[in-house]
């Protein structure tokens, strides 16, 4: 069975972004880019996967700029087999993405797609739903606890009243969360290894995608800045404050 | 407090500029070490030091290594093999080794910056693989090839750690006066007896087995350094299949107390207490010192890059101090609230003095690691003799200006905290302690200038230091058509510096035989006027870069702009010290040598 794991490379997480000054978007210029750490999850549980016998191959996969090479060889170095990358300098938004994967997915024919559950620049939380969708498969997300024998997974997700455990029929979606697993560092020689490993480059046109983005980006802001509290003199007073001043009750 | 970042882009700079990566990795040894992949060891490296090594420096210093009498072993500080083992995980302990042996064959430009990490993310750690690193060498560099096959590729792994057993009580900096003894046995293999003191990790609990290579004299040897043989004797003799078979016969009786670097053990090695520990020569007899000092030039520049580390640890907790400690006001606005301590003039410049020297200090340490690798692998003799010639002359001046300066650095670094520097628990005393170890051990500051004015200048008539002379007025040259105000002024001031060195140089050359004391009496303060000169001119390599970068509009302009104000500072404050050193190397050495022995 191959595993099919799409990662994207954004802004690493320890760097603090600052809105552009037009309120276009974000300053990537010159910041520090690195995978999504839930994609490092992926990665990560489609390695053990195949070192447990269970999968045969893993192949990552990223949309986008030239430069998510770095990032799929990154994946490499991890433990995938090899990569594909979809090049564009397009916006690529979740349904987009959605659907370049399902392209790759025809093509591959993965018994699982894993992917991070969202990824830590726009926390869309979508592609994976996205996907199961345009491949009418089914989808286990949030997963802290995967477990696959024959043609079933048995899938742990953390939902908001704790554990859910659900069953599912391969082929299917996985997206991670935090406690999944803890990614293994990147070894040297294997760094040097992923450098050898094949990395295929398409277009989305040689996969028959649109990728026109649907959404326009008006504008983008800094939250706004925390005020000073104030001390009310008693209940009614906080009262009053909420719904004539906060307007929120 | 504040978490060891790696200075990832400082660092990729000097890869663009200093020691071009992109060049080296042309050459037939390196082809593997291309751009990319360097970016991707580097990042590696550094995610390694910032979450193993730098959460166990701390812990590791207050816990410290024990000796436990009973077994004659070591316990090192908590985390500190699980650690060693994910380095050995991570291809660490391999990366500058060839891949004959399961080393990756990395260029020394990219092993200094690995290492420099190592050293920065926590010193008593780095301490075994730059040791082992240099032990390699020497089995590598003059050993049989059984030796090699026994023992090399199990360093390489790091499954082995090697160490340098050099120091006898009575022998320190003059290793003519070793007395152990090797004996011949008719096997080919030798006994040898004797004391070894300052062992760094001559005896740990990472590694399965510790390869000593061990300064020693044969029983018909001539006296003083002609007749020191180099022998290997591990801890466990090693079996014909590779395997580990008996303990041998050496063990460490003690381990020192020391001022600082508590995490990594320095042992005291008793050799031969029950009837002989057995050894394998290294080459040839009575050339164990020649040997020794290649994998000395190695450990010498490790321990200049332990000065390059330590000082980077220090200006990033200092830094982090400064912005976060509100006290007094700002003296240009003093009706004001109080502000940050870096707002204060006095504290700019001595961050300023910790940030100047270190940055320096690392471009020429890359600088001669570049030269190091076009000299082990350009394919033109003439390039590969005159790099060479530049690493010799460059590592006694690395080796001394970077350890001497990070004593000021981490001296700053305490300043800076003010009270709170002087308290244990704020982390800025270690750097202190741990960086006061650098000047002395492998070979002394005094030891580095006196192996500068005499073998690497006086003994070949001053040539590679002419030449150098002559590269860095080329490059003034280029200098000068820059109109940057901050450059302009540094052109100045590094003729200046240059003129001071000429000076200095003429007149070593011209003294060393008939007034040599008079020499010696200046041969520190020549090795600060090259340290400085020669770290100012790599600074203003990389800060002429800078300036086409920003001429040419690219996005990080603070970053550039910040390496064009520190070259200024730089000019300004630093390379006036060299000069007045010039003064003293010419004019001082009467003072000094003036004063009756007795009345000291």
């Amino acid at each position: 069975m191959k595993i099919l794991v799409p990662v994207k490379r954004v802004v690493d997480y320890n760097v603090k972004v600052r809105v552009k000054a037009d309120s276009s978007g974000v300053d990537i210029a010159n910041v520090k880019m690195s995978m999504n750490p839930f994609c490092e999850i992926a990665i990560e549980e489609a390695v053990r996967l195949r070192e447990k016998g269970v999968a045969t191959e893993v192949i990552a996969v990223s949309a986008g700029l030239l430069q998510c090479q770095e990032t799929l060889r990154n994946a490499m170095a991890i433990g995938a087999d090899r990569a594909i990358l979809i090049e564009t300098d397009v916006e690529l938004q979740p349904l987009a993405v959605a659907k370049l994967l399902k392209a790759i997915v025809d093509k591959e024919q993965p018994g699982l797609v894993i992917l991070g559950k969202q990824a830590i620049d726009d926390d869309a939380n979508q592609t994976g739903q996205m996907l199961s969708a345009l491949l009418g498969w089914g989808q286990a997300t949030f997963a802290s606890k995967v477990e696959v024998s024959g043609d079933t997974a048995t899938v742990t997700r953390e939902v908001d009243g704790g554990l859910e455990t659900i069953s599912l029929k391969l082929p299917a979606i996985i997206t991670t969360d935090l406690r999944l697993n803890e990614p293994r560092y990147a070894t040297l020689p294997n760094i040097m290894k992923a450098k050898k490993k094949q990395l295929d480059n398409v277009k989305p046109a040689d996969l028959g995608v649109d990728v026109t983005p649907r959404l326009t980006t008006l504008k983008v802001e800094e939250p706004p800045k925390r005020r000073g509290g104030v001390k009310v003199a008693d209940v009614a007073a906080l009262m009053d404050k909420l719904k004539n001043e906060a307007k929120v009750i | 407090m504040s978490t060891y970042q790696a200075p990832l882009k400082e660092m990729h700079l000097l890869l663009e500029t200093v020691a071009p990566i992109s060049e080296i990795c042309k050459l037939p040894h390196f082809a593997d070490a291309t751009p990319d992949t360097v970016a991707a060891i580097l990042e590696a490296s550094a995610q390694f030091a910032t979450e193993v090594l730098d959460p166990l420096n701390w812990s590791g210093d207050q816990e410290g290594a024990r000796h436990n009498p009973a077994d004659n072993s070591v316990t090192t500080p908590k985390g500190f093999k699980a650690a060693y083992a994910g380095y050995r995980e991570m291809g660490g302990t391999g990366m500058p080794m060839p891949t004959d042996f399961g080393g990756m064959g990395m260029p020394r430009s990219v092993v200094t910056l690995t290492d420099e990490m190592l050293h920065s993310a926590n010193m008593g750690f780095g301490l075994l693989p730059m040791l082992t690193q240099g032990a390699i060498e020497a089995i590598l560099l003059a050993g049989s090839d059984e030796l090699k096959a026994t023992f090399a590729e199990k360093m390489v792994s790091g499954e082995w750690s090697g160490t340098m057993n050099l120091t006898e009580p009575q022998a320190g900096s003059d290793l003519s006066l070793v007395k152990t003894r090797a004996e011949p046995q008719a096997d080919g293999s030798y006994k040898v007896f004797g004391t070894k003191i300052y062992i760094t990790y001559g005896e740990h609990d990472w590694a399965e087995n510790i390869v000593h290579l061990v300064l020693a004299r044969l029983p018909d040897a001539p006296p003083g350094v002609k007749g020191i043989s180099l022998l290997v004797v591990p801890k466990f003799l090693v079996n014909k299949d590779g395997s580990l078979g008996a303990r041998n016969d050496v063990k460490c009786i003690s381990i020192e107390h020391k001022m600082g670097i508590h995490a990594s053990p320095t042992a005291v090695m008793q050799f031969g207490d029950a009837g002989g520990a057995t050894g394998y020569i290294v080459g040839e007899p009575n050339r164990g010192l020649e040997y020794m000092f290649i994998m000395m030039n190695l450990a010498r520049f490790g321990v200049g890059l332990q000065g390059v580390g330590i000082s980077e640890r220090a200006y990033q907790r200092a830094v982090a101090f400064a912005r976060d400690r509100v006290q007094s006001r700002d003296v240009g606005a003093p009706r004001q609230p109080s502000v940050s301590i870096i707002h204060h003039p006095d504290v700019r410049r001595m961050l300023l003095r910790m940030r100047a020297q270190t940055e320096a200090a690392r471009a020429l340490a890359m600088a001669t690691a570049y030269a190091f690798d076009l000299a082990a692998a350009h394919p033109d003799a003439a390039v590969r003799a005159s790099n060479a010639a530049f690493v010799d002359l460059m590592i006694p001046i690395h080796k001394g200006w970077a350890t001497e300066m990070a004593q000021e650095t981490t001296y700053q670094g305490i300043q800076i905290h003010g009270g709170m520097g002087f308290i244990e628990e704020t982390g800025a005393a270690q750097y202190y302690r741990d960086a006061r170890i650098t000047t002395i051990y492998e070979g002394t500051t005094a030891i580095q200038a006196n192996d500068l004015i005499g073998r690497k200048m006086a003994r070949e008539n001053g040539v590679t230091a002419k030449a150098l002379i002559a590269t860095m007025r080329e490059f003034a040259v280029e200098l000068a058509t820059s109109q940057h105000p901050h450059l302009k002024a540094t052109h100045a001031r590094l003729i200046a510096g240059i003129e001071a060195v000429e000076r200095a140089v003429e007149f070593n050359l011209a003294n060393f035989n008939s007034d040599i004391r008079a020499c010696f009496a200046g041969s520190v303060p020549m090795l600060k006027l090259f340290g400085i000169v020669c770290g100012g001119w790599q600074l203003a390599r990389v800060a002429l870069e800078a300036e086409k970068r920003l001429n040419a509009g690219h996005a990080d302009a603070a970053f550039y702009e910040a390496k064009l104000a520190t070259m200024r500072f730089f000019a300004d404050t630093m390379i006036p010290e060299a000069i007045a050193a010039a003064d003293t190397i010419v004019n001082g050495a009467e003072g000094t040598m003036a004063m009756a022995e007795a009345a000291f």
